[in-house]
């Protein structure tokens, strides 16, 4: 066990750097750069059970210190996941990954986590709840507590492993709905997704996203994604992962200041692809500049 | 794909508001004519992709039309200055679909990835025919360059102050065997109506990482969805699929 290493839901990780659902694709693109056994894991692309284009585009749009997104979930589908990204991750990545499942009714989140369950190669459960619940009217699970609750009860009966539950930070109060995840039976938190932001193109006088608005990420939105976390971190017990606007070693620790267990980093590998492998490269100087002997320490009160 | 830092070398003005800047440094990763490489600039969060219009040695040739903050923040770039750039990106056109007489037509700020691809294709000893589309005279470049290869050109104005009076499908010679083309979407879509022979079409779209990473600039194709960074940004004419 190294000064870097953490657990998180009782899985060792070598260090707390995870690469962040929907900037990663399935591995393979940042494969071809470097080895990227050097991470902690990474949380793959937001799958669902059917395949989907997504949105229409455009679906970025940059913005000061960040980014808008409107991709919409585009992937392959669960099946084609296990089928074909998993073999071919299983080439070059050889630790336990985190399955990030999104869905749009309880039954199909706990379908697609059940299948995803059965994949040796799958150490973590991440279920994204920040999508229109099409069952209830267009809210999204993750802004009501009984509703996020229900989508944990379904996928806990159905999976063995570790269930992260992956807030959306557009609620009024993110503890209870944290809470609620917590007493539904989840092994984990992580926060925040992205806050919901839009646009305007000055020469068109129209929306830049195709979707009118979008998802911001990027150092923007750290200050919000570190508060939340510490709000989170304080109403519950389950290890909570840390994360929004990450993009140096510096940024990891203060998550982890924050109370995370494990940070993942978002949009910095979109402009940066080496961007997790230089903060893993970084963390020990970071650490040694600010009298921290192991990461581990941190956790706690 | 790589990162490396260049350096300005050179920065002129084509037209009113076409650039032309010339960077040095590390271009081992640039390998087809029709890719791309993306520029971080200070101040701005994600990275402005461009095609390549040439290379020479350690020399990397940019033409691009300032439309917005990066290209802006781009025009005014000095000198000595320096930018970290990932070249290689894309896949880039192929030269051995073009037969003897290929057809190249560029629209606007679609020419510039045309002109390092006319020059592989001459290297090569193909007749290569240029067309290229402007709106009005003040806005053609890069005719002379085109000749100065070995190219036959035709140059259109849609207001007919130069050259062809009307669209790039005004020109069109009546041999060829393979047709490269880049430009506005409207262009592709005549030029995909009125070619008679297999062609490479290269298109824009809004990027996030420009390394397929993030999605952002998926299309549908008729062999499934595609990146435009990755598996584009050149498509064959039989794998697109044009939405309305």
């Amino acid at each position: 066990m190294g000064r870097l290493s953490v657990d998180l839901c009782g899985i060792g990780l070598d260090n707390p750097v995870i690469p962040a659902s929907g900037t990663f694709g399935y591995g393979w693109e940042f494969a071809e750069l470097y080895d990227i056994n050097i991470l902690g894991t990474f949380s793959f692309k937001g799958t669902t059970r059917e395949p989907r284009f997504g949105n229409p585009t455009p679906r970025i749009a940059d913005c000061p210190a960040g980014m808008l997104n409107a991709v919409g979930l585009q992937n392959p589908g669960v099946d084609r996941v296990i089928n074909i990204e998993l073999p071919k991750l299983a080439k070059v990545f050889h630790k336990p990954v985190m399955a990030n499942v999104s869905g749009f009714s309880v039954a199909e989140y706990a379908e697609t986590c059940a299948k995803l369950d059965a994949c040796p190669q799958v150490g973590w459960l991440e279920v994204n709840i920040s999508c229109p619940n099409v069952h209830g009217g267009g809210i999204s699970f993750g802004t009501d507590p009984a509703s996020a609750a229900s989508v944990v009860r379904e996928v806990k009966a159905v999976t063995t492993k570790p269930v992260i539950i992956k807030l959306t930070p557009n609620v009024t109060d993110i503890a209870a709905i944290a809470k609620a995840c917590e007493q539904a039976g989840a092994d984990g938190i992580s926060l925040i997704n992205t806050l919901l932001g839009m646009r305007i193109d000055l020469r068109t006088q129209k929306p830049v996203l195709a979707n009118t608005t979008g998802g911001l990420s990027g150092p923007a939105v750290f200050p919000v994604a570190l508060r939340m976390v510490w709000q989170v971190a304080h109403a519950v017990k389950i290890p909570v992962v840390g994360m929004g606007g990450v993009g140096s070693a510096e940024d990891v620790l203060e998550m982890m200041m924050a109370g995370a267990a494990a940070v993942e980093v978002g949009a910095a590998n979109l402009i940066d692809p080496w961007a997790c492998q230089k903060i893993i490269r970084d963390l020990p100087d970071a650490m040694d500049r600010y009298g921290i002997r192991e990461l581990k320490d941190l956790r706690g009160e | 794909m790589k990162e490396e830092w260049f350096t300005v070398a050179a920065q002129r003005q084509l037209t009113d508001n076409v650039y032309e800047i010339k960077l040095t440094g590390d271009t081992s990763a640039v390998t087809r004519p029709g890719q791309f490489v993306n520029l971080r600039l200070d101040k701005l969060f994600l990275r402005r992709p461009l095609s390549v219009c040439d290379l020479e040695g350690d020399v990397l040739t940019l033409i691009y039309k300032v439309v917005g903050r990066g290209t802006e923040a781009l025009s005014r770039m000095t000198p000595g200055q320096t930018i970290p750039v990932l070249t290689g990106l894309g896949n880039g056109y192929d030269t051995a679909r073009s037969g003897t007489e290929p057809l190249l037509i560029g629209g606007g700020v679609g020419v510039p990835p045309l002109y390092l691809l006319a020059k592989s294709l001459r290297a090569e000893g193909k007749n290569v025919t240029a067309v290229l589309g402007f709106n009005t005279v003040r806005e053609v470049f890069y005719e002379k360059e085109f000749r100065a290869i070995g190219c036959k050109v035709a140059v259109t104005t849609a207001d007919g102050s130069y050259g062809i009076k009307g669209f790039v499908t005004d020109a069109l010679p009546e041999r060829y065997t393979h047709v490269y083309t880049c430009g506005p979407e409207p262009m592709l879509r005549a030029v995909y109506r009125e070619i008679h022979t297999g062609g490479s079409f290269s298109f824009e779209k809004r990027m996030g990482c420009g390394f397929g990473a993030c999605m952002g600039c998926s299309c549908k194709t008729v062999t499934g969805y595609k990146r435009i960074c990755k598996e584009g940004p050149v498509l064959q004419k039989e794998e697109i699929r044009w939405e309305d």
